[in-house]
């Protein structure tokens, strides 16, 4: 009976060792999900998934708490993507959170701002430049386009402006699918 | 000797198939089998511990269990090797592949349970086979199992697009599926005579 016990124990023991062993070498600093996660959200830090930004976002997909189809500024490309990372099917985004828009930078219109700093404190990526009594202006080539200053504005001084168009970020239009144009276009050609 | 060990992975990869012929591991084939990915994985995965714990096990048998007299412990201490080399394989996915450890979630640790891993420890030792025809015996049940979970796989994919009736979608087409599987895998009992 001895035998076996400590058979086993000495089994167990060096299984023991080993494991404490591997667990040591294969360490897993943070969680590299949560990373791979981020690098696909649009990073606007906007909020209209209803997490603090980004960040919260990916680790709470990553802790399953949400869906991945929340993200409006990622739009459908981003919910494919994610889809295809966490092996998951695809789905179209959920209208609580918004709807996919073109991407737009704020824009102050500066001859009303009265320098107040409260959209300063509400710009998540500090696009904003500017001083107390002093007039504000956004850095467009860092605004994300989150809307997030507008609200706080006492003035309605912000305002939404469609990124304008340059040789950097042209793009050919896609065709068009309905029926009418289509339409048009084969009698154009007649 | 070559032809024997030939034997023994035809054997278990078709003729004898784990999944659907002797119907161990139904768990994970039921369970990982929604996406292509995730079965390989999963395929991959217990082949890696299936391969690794029939070695493990051999090795117990053969230098501790057998000349202490230990026999009867053996199921015990299979159970222990499997958890020990499930437990390794965690570690080692979730350092090189974060997204198939998420992808096999609550999987990757059942392998521990999974039959098919402790039935071929136990068969190894019911068949007497020597070193090498356990290594092999434990990696063909395992490429026979990634076999029927990436055929099974590849064919739910198609399933969720096609047109079943109402009364059969999700498990009920799926059951009968695995089922339909089983009888084509019958059918290479005719492959090998006796």
């Amino acid at each position: 009976m001895w035998v076996a016990v400590i058979a086993l124990g000495v089994l167990a023991g060096a299984s023991g060792l080993m494991l404490g062993f591997a667990a040591v070498r294969l360490r897993v600093e943070g969680d590299p999900v949560v990373e791979k996660i981020d690098a696909i959200l649009p990073q606007t830090q906007c909020g209209q998934c209803g997490f603090a930004g980004c960040r919260p976002y990916a680790e709470a997909i990553a802790a399953g708490e949400a869906d991945i189809n929340q993200c409006p500024p990622g739009g459908e490309t981003g919910i494919v993507a994610l889809a295809e990372l966490l092996g998951r099917d695809p789905k179209p985004l959920n209208p609580e959170n918004g709807a996919e828009k073109p991407k737009m930078v704020a824009v102050i219109d500066e001859r009303n701002c009265i320098g107040c700093t409260l959209c300063i404190q509400a710009c998540p990526v500090d696009a904003i430049l500017g001083a107390a009594k002093h007039m504000h202006t956004v850095i467009a080539k860092e605004c994300t386009g989150c809307e997030l200053c507008i609200a706080p504005c006492p003035v309605d001084c912000i305002y939404m402006t469609p990124i304008a168009q340059t040789i950097a970020n042209w793009k050919w239009t896609y065709p068009l699918a309905d029926t009418g144009a289509r339409g048009s276009v084969e009698q154009a050609a007649a | 000797m070559i032809n024997e060990y030939a034997l023994i992975l035809l054997s278990t990869i078709l003729v004898n198939n784990y999944v659907l012929v002797k119907f161990l591991g139904l768990c994970p084939f039921m369970g990982v089998s929604r996406k292509l990915e995730t079965a390989m994985g999963m395929g991959l995965a217990t082949t890696f511990v299936l391969t690794l714990s029939s070695i493990c096990a051999y090795l117990t048998d053969h230098y501790l269990l057998i000349p202490l007299g230990l026999e009867y412990l053996r199921t015990i201490a299979f159970i222990l090797v499997i958890a020990v080399v499930v437990q390794f394989t965690e570690m080692v996915v979730h350092k090189t592949s974060p997204v198939l450890y998420q992808a096999l979630g609550i999987y990757l640790p059942l392998i521990t349970t999974n039959c098919a891993v402790l039935a071929a420890a136990l068969l190894n030792v019911q068949a007497r086979h020597d070193f090498i025809a356990s290594a092999l015996y434990g990696f063909g049940a395992a490429i026979g199992f990634s076999l029927v979970m990436v055929l099974f796989a590849a064919m739910r994919e198609r399933i969720v697009v096609a047109d079943v009736p109402v009364h059969f979608r999700g498990p009920a087409i799926t059951m009968i599926t695995a089922g339909l599987m089983s009888l084509a895998f019958m059918g290479f009992a005719g492959l090998v005579r006796g």
